[in-house]
C-alpha cells in the first residue's frame, strides 16, 4: 500500500500551528519558502495560495507579482522528515513493516494483511479514516508492486486497488510517464521522444530503448528498470524502518556549575544512571556521547568509542575523565545528557569492581581501551590475513578485538620475514643480468657478501588492480657473511618492456 | 645439590681475586638452559639493521611459555600477546608481519604503535598490568631520555606484580643502567645449512651473551630456533671472542675445593 500526502509540508505548518484546513491563517494565501542562492523559492503552497496562482518551484518574487498579500512561513524539511518517520512507525498498524518514501510518502507492506480487516476495501477506508482523523491529507492505493502502488497513489484514481489477477500493464497504461519515478531530466528525454504515457512505452521497441538508455545504471534514470519494477519482473529492495530508542540520561541543574569536581560529580551520576538504564535492557555501550549545555547557549560534545560493549561506570567516567580536561565552562553549565547511541548486547555478568582489578590486572577490553584513549584507534591494531598474493597486501590492519575475517587456509610454501618494512627500500646489487643470484648488496651504507640465497620466488602484480606497466618481483631469501637473513627482491626483468635495468629492493628481515 | 655458602666457617675462603670470585660464582649459580620459566623483565640488545632483537625474544618468549604449559594444565593458549613499537623502531626494522610469525602467535597478536618513547613505555606498562596478556613485547630505538632506571624499575614492578613477562628489545642502544633481571645481548649467526637445500638459509640462528643476570651466571650461546624448540650450543666461532672457548659447563661444583686437589 502507498500513501501518498499529497499537502504534508503544508499540513505539518498547519497541524504545528493548531490550525484546521482552511481556517485561521490557512485561509490566506501562504506559501512555505526556502532560501535559495537565487533568493526565497517557494517550496510548498496551501490551497489558497494556490488558487492565488502560487506553485511549488516559483520564486518568491514571482509570486508576489502575481498575488501581493501572499503570507511567508519559512519550510523545515528536516523537520518533515522526522514527522514522516514518525507517520512511517504510526503506519505498522496496517502492516508488518513500512518504508520511507521521502520527500512525502509511505510504502506499507499489507501482503496478506487485508483479510485482517476483512479486504482491501476496507483496509483502505480505515486507512483513509485515521488519516482524516489526524488531519492530514492523503492519497492512497494498494496494489501488488510498490512501483505500482506509488503510481496510482500519485496519478490513479484516489483509492485505486489493483488485485494480483489484474492485469497490470492494461491497468497503468493509461498513467503518464512521470508515474515511473525518473529523474526529471529522463522525463525530458522521453517528452521529446513523443512518449507520454506507460502504454506508449511497450508500443516502441524494447531494443531501442535498451540502446537509448544504455549507460543509465539507476533506476531512476533508466525507465525500462522502472517499467520492470512496476510490474514486478525486477525485485526491488526498500528499506524497513525499525525503530529504535537510544538510552539517554540527564541531569538538569539547578545552578550551574563551573568546577571540575563537581562535574565530576555528576559525570558519576550519570554513568551510574545509565548502568542502570542499560542493565535493564541487557545491553552494553559502545559508543558514548555527552552534552553539555552551557548557560550562554553553547553545546560541547565529547564522544567516546569503546573497543566492546561495557557498562561499568568507573571505567565511563575514567574514560570521560581524560575528555573533559579542555573543557571551558564559561559561565557555567547547567544541563548534561548523557547518550548510548550505539548499543550491543550484554548478558548480566559478575560486577568486576576496580579495586579487584588493581590487584588481579585488568581485562583485555579494559587494556585496549586505555591504550586507544591515550594513542588514538591507529596505533592499536591486529593484522589480519587478506586473501592477496602481494605480500604487503596479504595482512591488513583491523581494531584489535573485532572478529577475524573468515580466509582460506594459509599455503605454507615458502618462510616469509618475520618482519617487514613500511616501504621496501632500495639496494645496489651485485648480480649476472638478467636473471642471476644476488653476490653482494649495499645497503644503509654498508656492502654485505651474499653467502647463501635461496631464490628466486615470482610474485607477479595483480593484474585485475594495478596498471599494464607494472612489474614483477623476483623475491630472494639471502644470508649475509654475518648471518644476516633478508628478503630482497628484484623488480622486473631486464628486457621485458617496463621499464629500465630492474631495480633491487629490501623488504623484509627474517628474525 | 647442596651448595655451601661463601663465608661459611667451615671453609676457608679462597684468596679473593676477581677471578677466583667469578670462577666461584660460576659454579654456585645454576647455567642458563632453554626450557626454564620466564624472568620478569628482560631486555635484548641488539643492532637496528637485522631482526635478530625480536627473533630472539620471540624465541625466549615461546620456550618460556612451553616451560609454563608443561607445568600447568594442558589446554590451548589463547591468551593474546601485546607487541609495543616506537616510532623510530618500526622505521629501523619494520612491522611485524603476520605470515613470517610463528604460527601458534599469528591470531594473538596485538600491535600497539606508539609516536614517541613516553608512549611506548605507557603502553608497556598498561599491557603489564591486564592479566589477560601471554606476554609483553617491546622494541625501543636508542637511549631515550624517558627510559631511565625509574622507568625500567616500574616495568620490573608490574611485570613482577602481575605475572606478565616482559622481553623488551633495545635496537642500536647502550646498556646502561637497567633493573631488568636478564640482559641479553643477540647477533645473528650463520643458520645450519636448510634440509633440502644446502644453499639455502636455514633454521634461524643467533649468537646470544646473556652479560647479566640475577639467577644465572654470564654466558654466551650459539642459539638456534628450528620451530618447535631453542636449541642451545656453545658458541664454535662467535665473532668477538673466537679464541675464548667457554667451559663453564665442564666444572663441576668444587665445594671449595681447587680443582687440583680432586
Amino acid at each position: 500500500m502507498s500513501i501518498w500526502f499529497a499537502q504534508f509540508a503544508v499540513d505539518r505548518w498547519r497541524l504545528s500551528n493548531g490550525f484546521r484546513r482552511g481556517e485561521g491563517a490557512d485561509a490566506a494565501p501562504t506559501v512555505l519558502i526556502a532560501e535559495t542562492a537565487h533568493g526565497p523559492r517557494i517550496a510548498a503552497a496551501n490551497d489558497a495560495g494556490r488558487a492565488a496562482g502560487a506553485r511549488a518551484g516559483m520564486m518568491l518574487a514571482d509570486a508576489r507579482t502575481l498575488c501581493p498579500a501572499i503570507a511567508v512561513a519559512p519550510s523545515d524539511p528536516a523537520g518533515d522528515l522526522a514527522f514522516l518517520e514518525k507517520l512511517a512507525l504510526w503506519a505498522q498498524r496496517w502492516g508488518p513493516w513500512s518504508a520511507l518514501d521521502p520527500p512525502d510518502g509511505l510504502v506499507v507492506d499489507v501482503t496478506a494483511v487485508a483479510h485482517l480487516f476483512g479486504g482491501e476495501r476496507r483496509l483502505i477506508a480505515d486507512a483513509r479514516a485515521a488519516i482524516a482523523a489526524r488531519d492530514l491529507n492523503a492519497r492512497l492505493a494498494i496494489a501488488p508492486t510498490a512501483g505500482a502502488a506509488w503510481a496510482l497513489a500519485h496519478y490513479g484514481p484516489d483509492g485505486a486497488i489493483l488485485g494480483p489477477d489484474n492485469d497490470a500493464a492494461m491497468r497503468l497504461a493509461e498513467l503518464p510517464v512521470a508515474a515511473l519515478r525518473l529523474d526529471p531530466d529522463v522525463l525530458t528525454v522521453l517528452r521529446r521522444l513523443g512518449l507520454k504515457r506507460l502504454g506508449e512505452l511497450g508500443g516502441v521497441g524494447r531494443d531501442a530503448l535498451q540502446r537509448r538508455f544504455r549507460n543509465r545504471k539507476s533506476p531512476s534514470a533508466n525507465p525500462l528498470v522502472r517499467m520492470d519494477q512496476l510490474l514486478g519482473r525486477v525485485p526491488e529492495p526498500l528499506l524497513p524502518v525499525v525503530p529504535q530508542d537510544i538510552p539517554l540520561v540527564e541531569r538538569r541543574l539547578l545552578e550551574p556549575i563551573r568546577h571540575r569536581e563537581l562535574l565530576d560529580q555528576v559525570l558519576r551520576d550519570l554513568a551510574a544512571d545509565m548502568t542502570r538504564e542499560l542493565e535493564g535492557r541487557g545491553e552494553g555501550a559502545r559508543r558514548l556521547e555527552l552534552g553539555l549545555w552551557r548557560v550562554d547557549g553553547e553545546v560541547i560534545i565529547r564522544a567516546l568509542e569503546l573497543s566492546a560493549s561495557t557498562r561499568d561506570p568507573a571505567h565511563i567516567c575514567r574514560l570521560f575523565g581524560a575528555k573533559l580536561d579542555g573543557v571551558d565552562a564559561g559561565f557555567g553549565i547547567e544541563l548534561l545528557r548523557l547518550r548510548a547511541s550505539w548499543v550491543e548486547p550484554l548478558a548480566l555478568g559478575q560486577r568486576d569492581i576496580e579495586s579487584a582489578a588493581e590487584s588481579h590486572g585488568t581485562s583485555l577490553n579494559a587494556c585496549i581501551d586505555r591504550l586507544t584513549v591515550r594513542l588514538g584507534p591507529q596505533a592499536v591494531r591486529r593484522p589480519v590475513p587478506h586473501a592477496s598474493h602481494v605480500p604487503e597486501r596479504a595482512q591488513r590492519w583491523q581494531p584489535p578485538l573485532e572478529p577475524e575475517p573468515a580466509t582460506q587456509g594459509e599455503l605454507a610454501f615458502h618462510q616469509r620475514p618475520l618482519k617487514l618494512l613500511d616501504r621496501p627500500e632500495a639496494i645496489a646489487v651485485l648480480y649476472a643480468t638478467p636473471d642471476g643470484y644476488p653476490r653482494s648488496f649495499r645497503w644503509r651504507g654498508a656492502v654485505r657478501e651474499v653467502v647463501k640465497v635461496e631464490g628466486p620466488e615470482r610474485i607477479a602484480p595483480e593484474w585485475w588492480r594495478e596498471r599494464s606497466s607494472a612489474r614483477l618481483r623476483d623475491y630472494y631469501r639471502i644470508e649475509d657473511e654475518k648471518g644476516r637473513r633478508y628478503w630482497i627482491y628484484r623488480h622486473g626483468l631486464a628486457g621485458d618492456g617496463r621499464g629500465d635495468l630492474p631495480l633491487w629492493y629490501l623488504h623484509g628481515l627474517y628474525g | 645439590m647442596f651448595y655451601p655458602a661463601v663465608h661459611s666457617p667451615k671453609t676457608p675462603p679462597l684468596a679473593v681475586t676477581d677471578e677466583g670470585a667469578a670462577a666461584l660464582l660460576r659454579t654456585r649459580l645454576p647455567r642458563w638452559r632453554p626450557g626454564l620459566a620466564a624472568p620478569a623483565h628482560s631486555e635484548v640488545f641488539a643492532s637496528g639493521d637485522q631482526a635478530s632483537g625480536a627473533g630472539l625474544a620471540l624465541a625466549l618468549a615461546r620456550d618460556a611459555l612451553k616451560a609454563a604449559g608443561r607445568s600447568g594444565p594442558a589446554q590451548e593458549d589463547r591468551r593474546q600477546l601485546l607487541w609495543v613499537q616506537d616510532r623510530a623502531a618500526v622505521r629501523l626494522t619494520g612491522r611485524p608481519y603476520r605470515h613470517g610469525l610463528p604460527p601458534e602467535l599469528r591470531h594473538r597478536l596485538i600491535h600497539v604503535e606508539a609516536q614517541t618513547p613516553e608512549d611506548a613505555l605507557f603502553a608497556l606498562e598498561e599491557g603489564l598490568r591486564c592479566r589477560d596478556l601471554a606476554f609483553v613485547l617491546g622494541e625501543i630505538a636508542g637511549n631515550p631520555r624517558a627510559l631511565d632506571f625509574t622507568a625500567s624499575r616500574r616495568l620490573s614492578l608490574a611485570a613482577e606484580k602481575h605475572g606478565v613477562p616482559l622481553w623488551l628489545v633495545r635496537l642500536e642502544a647502550q646498556p646502561e643502567l637497567s633493573s631488568a633481571r636478564m640482559r641479553w645481548k643477540v647477533a645473528a649467526a650463520p643458520s645450519a645449512p636448510a634440509r633440502w637445500n644446502a644453499a639455502a638459509p636455514g633454521h634461524p640462528a643467533w649468537y646470544a651473551e646473556l652479560f647479566r643476570a640475577r639467577s644465572h651466571p654470564h654466558g654466551e650461546w650459539s642459539l638456534s630456533d628450528d620451530g618447535n624448540s631453542l636449541a642451545a650450543a656453545r658458541p664454535h666461532n662467535s665473532p668477538e671472542r673466537a679464541a675464548a672457548p667457554d667451559h663453564v659447563d665442564l666444572v663441576r661444583a668444587v665445594c671449595g675445593r681447587s680443582l687440583a686437589a680432586l
